[in-house]
């Protein structure tokens, strides 16, 4: 470095310009190979999610919305736009088992984003699986591990709405027992899903109904 | 000194005498941050070194062409492209262990002893020295990330590599995996390295001084 103490200007500018150069090469060529990967991971993890969440389910289909009502989505639409999107889910003889809603809402440390699948026929909630969570390790993460908890959304009535009550004193099928010790973050995903409810049932209850007519 | 001597010196350094956390205390934040677990250790330890080894050998083999004005920001464009690689290969072929590191490996960037390493020994050392040192501090951290993160998930989850030690019985010490546990279990390994460092320099003080009676 001692033989370059007197760099020109042009130099200096010239080394920049080079490992910028170099930089952004690499970094584009990473991207683009990583790319169709990572997409590939985020969807795989949401389809298997669905199939979690919706108990006896084989296939799957996304609905977005379009000017308030749900249509099927097309393949060759571009990318699925997440926010507005549900999946139905259907078993080995193509009837309808429930639909896969994601939803998303603020918890103790970070947004949660969750995914719960609903059963039009009985108008329960079957399952829940939290996607993305930045809850505290040990506390709050509890609703990603906790099996109690994740046991009662298997048969949860959403009428009127999902009720969130102290430990061990849930006795309708709308309630569910907040875990201590991360009290905040399980009211947090019972919110959330309630707010999912208010948006998409109706939705939801009118596309079970119309596949079942034929 | 002969040149492998040399080279040995200079890798072996970066595991005890200059060891980056429990010595140089440098890296602290993912050394706290990301250890609530041995896996998770392990795997910010193999992105730094990652990292810490391609810039190293870039850096070292440009070295008589960066003009010293413009180094820091040569050195801090190689490293931030090489976080970069790493942040998006981990999310393409490990995105379990990406989700769990999450912000931590784009924070690498600012990891002072990667950028110390550049400035103290990379840039001026020829390109087996610098690999050399590269491998050391970088294996030198991920030791210690692993030994706090292991320390941390056997008392706060009472598990090691994810493998349960103790059965059912076992109430987890919650907070050691929590962020007062890092605090906790770096300064208790802080006191035993400084101790064993201390102990170790007075035996040799005294074989020292030994020796001059006897001559």
């Amino acid at each position: 470095m001692a033989s370059i103490k007197r760099a020109g200007p042009f130099r200096l500018i010239a080394t920049l310009g080079i490992a910028g150069f170099f930089s952004g090469l690499v970094l584009v060529t990473v991207f683009l190979a990583t790319q169709p990967l990572i997409l590939r991971n985020q969807a795989e993890a949401l389809e298997a999610a669905i199939y979690r969440v919706l108990p006896g389910s084989k296939k799957q289909k996304a609905f977005v919305l379009e000017e308030d009502t749900l249509v099927p989505f097309k393949e060759d639409g571009g990318r699925l736009p997440l926010e507005d999107a549900v999946f139905g889910a259907y078993d080995d003889n193509g009837q309808l088992v429930g639909f896969g809603i994601p939803a998303e809402g603020p918890g103790f440390q970070d947004t949660i984003k969750l995914i719960y699948g609903y059963d039009v026929e009985s108008e329960n909630i079957v399952g829940m699986e939290v996607l993305e969570s930045k809850e505290t390790p040990g506390l709050g993460d509890k609703i990603i591990k906790d099996q109690d908890f994740l046991d009662s959304f298997k048969a949860l009535s959403v009428e009127p709405e999902v009720l969130a009550v102290k430990p061990g004193t849930s006795q309708n099928s709308n309630e569910v027992d907040t875990i201590s010790g991360a009290t905040i973050s399980s009211k947090a995903v019972i919110k959330i899903i309630n707010e999912g409810n208010r948006r998409w049932i109706d939705l939801v209850s009118q596309i079970g109904e119309s596949e079942e007519k034929p | 000194m002969d040149s492998e001597g040399r080279l040995r010196k200079e890798t072996m350094k970066g595991f005890w005498q200059e060891n980056p956390v429990f010595v140089q205390l440098l890296g602290l934040c993912p050394a706290l941050a990301v250890t609530n677990s041995a896996i998770n250790g392990l795997a910010m330890g193999g992105a730094t070194t990652f990292v810490l080894l391609g810039s190293s050998i870039l850096v070292s083999l440009f070295r008589n062409l960066i003009p010293k004005q413009v180094r820091i920001t040569t050195f801090i464009i190689t490293i931030a492209t090489f976080v970069t690689v790493a942040d998006l290969s981990l999310q393409a072929l490990f995105p379990a262990i990406h989700k769990e590191l999450g912000a931590f490996i784009a924070l690498i960037v600012v990891n002072c002893l990667i950028l110390g390493r550049q400035e103290a020994f990379a840039s001026r050392n020829p390109f087996r020295l610098a690999v050399g040192d590269a491998v050391g501090m970088a294996l030198g951290f991920t030791m210690a990330l692993v030994l706090v993160g292991g320390i941390r998930e056997i008392l706060g989850s009472g598990s090691l590599f994810g493998v349960s030690l103790f059965g059912d019985a076992f109430e987890p010490w919650v907070i050691m995996i929590l962020p007062p546990g890092g605090f906790l279990t770096l300064g208790v390994l802080l006191i035993i390295f400084a101790q064993v460092q201390k102990s170790r320099s007075q035996r040799q003080a005294h074989i020292k001084s030994k020796g001059l009676e006897a001559a």
